[in-house]
């Protein structure tokens, strides 16, 4: 079974974001790549399916920046068999890294039985690259999904929706699975497991060489910029018994006619 | 002037209320509004209000319940000879996850969660944040039309003012097409609420809640106040909360007009997801907590003391 996963790379979670001075795009100089969290769930996924097929191979696939490889090392220490890269600047739309993607898996040679994503990257936070992709691949794909199960080609798939419900969706034969925290404990990557991943084979492309070019650009984005500061809030202090009725009465009573809100 | 098809989400005898949200900001445009599903009557009316032309609601076998394939095939069928250049809906469970494939069925461009846009001279602009809110950018969509466009639900308000138009309701067949991935059943949540993404009022509870046993007292109090229950991030990975219930950059990120902060300190992740919050209240015991910079109105006091205080003085004043 040829199991494909998608990772992006992605500014830590602790990042303080700044615009870089012509507004086209974040700083990016000091920033500290992490693995996309929710790609972490779609590796371990791709891992466990792979521990029970025997004689599947786990590709992981990336589309961005040759500097930090951090993603690929990272996927790769934890048990993915091979690693593609797909050069290319960070500021790609979803349209351009899903063709990409597509691209990237066509020209392996493996016809995909099933493709991993995390549910949502969490820098530009568009949602579209999963479904885009499986669209490509003309496959089903299921999203926010938090339960996997597999019984041959079948499988049995768990989607959160609003208020915690789940949709459960069985699906025959290939598929794009986008996971979600929870269906799964990602493992860490052990240090056998990060010696070995210096020896894995890492293919390289240019965006030209899997079929991306300017033309297939769909979003611009201009004038970044942080959110706008709010003023100062009022502070009560009612750490004392006496103290709190009066405050809390106070509160509710600016949200009611001050803030308009209740 | 511009072609705009809004897609709505039929929810009860209603629709659901991102798309009055989405007309409001479309005057001055050609708007149709489709559902998949018969639209209430009701709801028709109020959509002609606030500028609807033609209000299709679309049917065929298969679409009672929403699947990815089966829903965007019959779009893409009613939507082949209609000519639009832009198509519009909220950014919900079923949004997030239709619209790009829909979107990939034309090989057109789409802007995700937008939380406001112009349409000058006809053509759409929209500003939305990235990062999980800790920037914002100008977003623009270019190639092959339709574009796409799914709106943050709560971002932009109700609409001040009407904008009646002639509402012509039309009833449309739709073919689902081959569904590879169908639903075999919806499991309900144990919440009938609103979702933290469509919650007009929000109370959360960080790691000092303790346990999730305790998450009691919040919903107390969000049952006083027709509030949805959220948490931390800090708060999900101690168990006291399902990540379903997370707020922040690996959680939901809301938009509510009251959030209210219960023992969260405020780490950089969970302001990123609530930060455009319209009015936040905090309620943490250090006064230095990081909360505090961006709460309307910050309480220094304990949560355990103060929160039933206040679904007391809630319950006084609202009856």
């Amino acid at each position: 079974m040829n199991i494909f996963v998608c990772v992006k790379q992605v500014p830590d979670t602790e990042t303080k974001v700044v615009p870089n001075s012509d507004g086209t795009f974040i700083e990016t100089s000091s920033i500290k790549w992490i693995m996309n969290p929710y790609d972490e769930f779609a590796v371990e996924q791709a891992l466990l399916v792979k521990a029970a097929n025997a004689g599947s191979t786990v590709t992981v696939v990336r589309v961005g920046g040759p500097k930090d490889t951090e993603a690929l090392r990272t996927a790769l220490a934890m048990g993915a068999d091979e690693a593609i890269l797909v050069e290319s600047a960070d500021n790609l739309d979803s349209y351009m890294i899903a063709k990409a993607l597509k691209g990237a898996i066509d020209k392996s040679g493996k016809s995909a039985d099933l493709v991993f994503a995390g549910k949502q990257a969490i820098d530009d936070d568009c949602l579209q690259v999963p479904q885009l992709l499986a669209q490509m691949l003309d496959i089903p794909s299921v999203s926010v999904v938090v339960g996997f199960e597999m019984n041959g080609t079948k499988l049995n798939l768990k989607r959160e929706i609003e208020g915690g419900s789940i949709e459960v969706y069985e699906v025959d034969g290939p598929a794009l699975v986008a996971c979600n925290k929870g269906i799964n404990t990602p493992r860490y990557a052990s240090l056998p497991g990060i010696m070995k991943a210096k020896k894995k084979p890492m293919a390289q492309h240019s965006l030209a060489d899997v079929g991306v070019t300017d033309a297939d650009r769909r979003v611009k984005y201009s004038e970044f910029k942080l959110p706008p500061e709010k003023p100062a809030g009022k502070k009560f202090e009612a750490m004392e018994e006496g103290q709190r009725a009066g405050v809390v009465k106070e509160v509710v009573g600016l949200l009611r006619n001050e803030a308009k809100v209740i | 002037m511009s072609k705009v098809l809004v897609l709505a989400e039929i929810q009860g005898d209603d629709v659901k209320s991102v798309a009055y949200e989405i007309l409001g900001k479309l005057s001055g445009q050609n708007v149709d509004v489709a559902a998949i599903g018969s639209i209430p009557a009701g709801a028709a009316e109020k959509l002609a209000k606030h500028g609807a032309e033609n209000i299709h609601s679309l049917k065929g076998d298969k679409l009672d319940h929403y699947t990815p394939e089966g829903w965007s095939n019959a779009l893409k069928g009613f939507m082949s000879d209609k000519g639009y250049d832009y198509v519009l809906t909220g950014a919900t469970a079923t949004g997030k996850d239709l619209i790009p494939r829909l979107a990939g069925m034309f090989d057109a461009g789409m802007a995700s969660e937008v939380v406001n846009f112009t349409f000058d001279g006809g053509t759409f602009a929209g500003t939305r944040p990235l990062f999980a809110g800790k920037c914002l950018a100008k977003v623009e969509i270019q190639g092959p039309k339709p574009h796409f466009v799914t709106v943050r639900p709560n971002a932009l308000g109700m609409p001040e003012s009407e904008n009646a138009k002639a509402g012509a309701t039309n009833e449309a067949s739709v073919d689902a097409g081959t569904i590879r991935a169908f639903v075999k059943e919806v499991v309900k949540g144990a919440s009938e609420k609103l979702d933290l993404t469509e919650a007009n009022v929000i109370v959360s509870g960080g790691r000092a809640m303790k346990n999730a046993e305790n998450f009691k007292i919040l919903d107390e109090l969000a049952n006083v106040i027709g509030a949805t229950v959220g948490a931390s991030r800090a708060a999900v990975d101690s168990g006291f909360a399902p990540h379903a219930m997370q707020v922040g950059q690996t959680g939901k990120t809301v938009s509510p007009s009251l959030y209210i902060a219960c023992g969260i300190s405020g780490a950089i992740q969970h302001l990123a997801g609530m930060r455009t919050s319209k009015v936040i209240v905090a309620i943490n015991t250090d006064p230095d907590a990081p909360i505090f910079t961006k709460a309307d109105y910050g309480i220094v006091g304990d949560l355990f003391e103060i929160v039933p205080i206040m679904t007391a003085e809630f319950k006084a004043l609202l009856g």
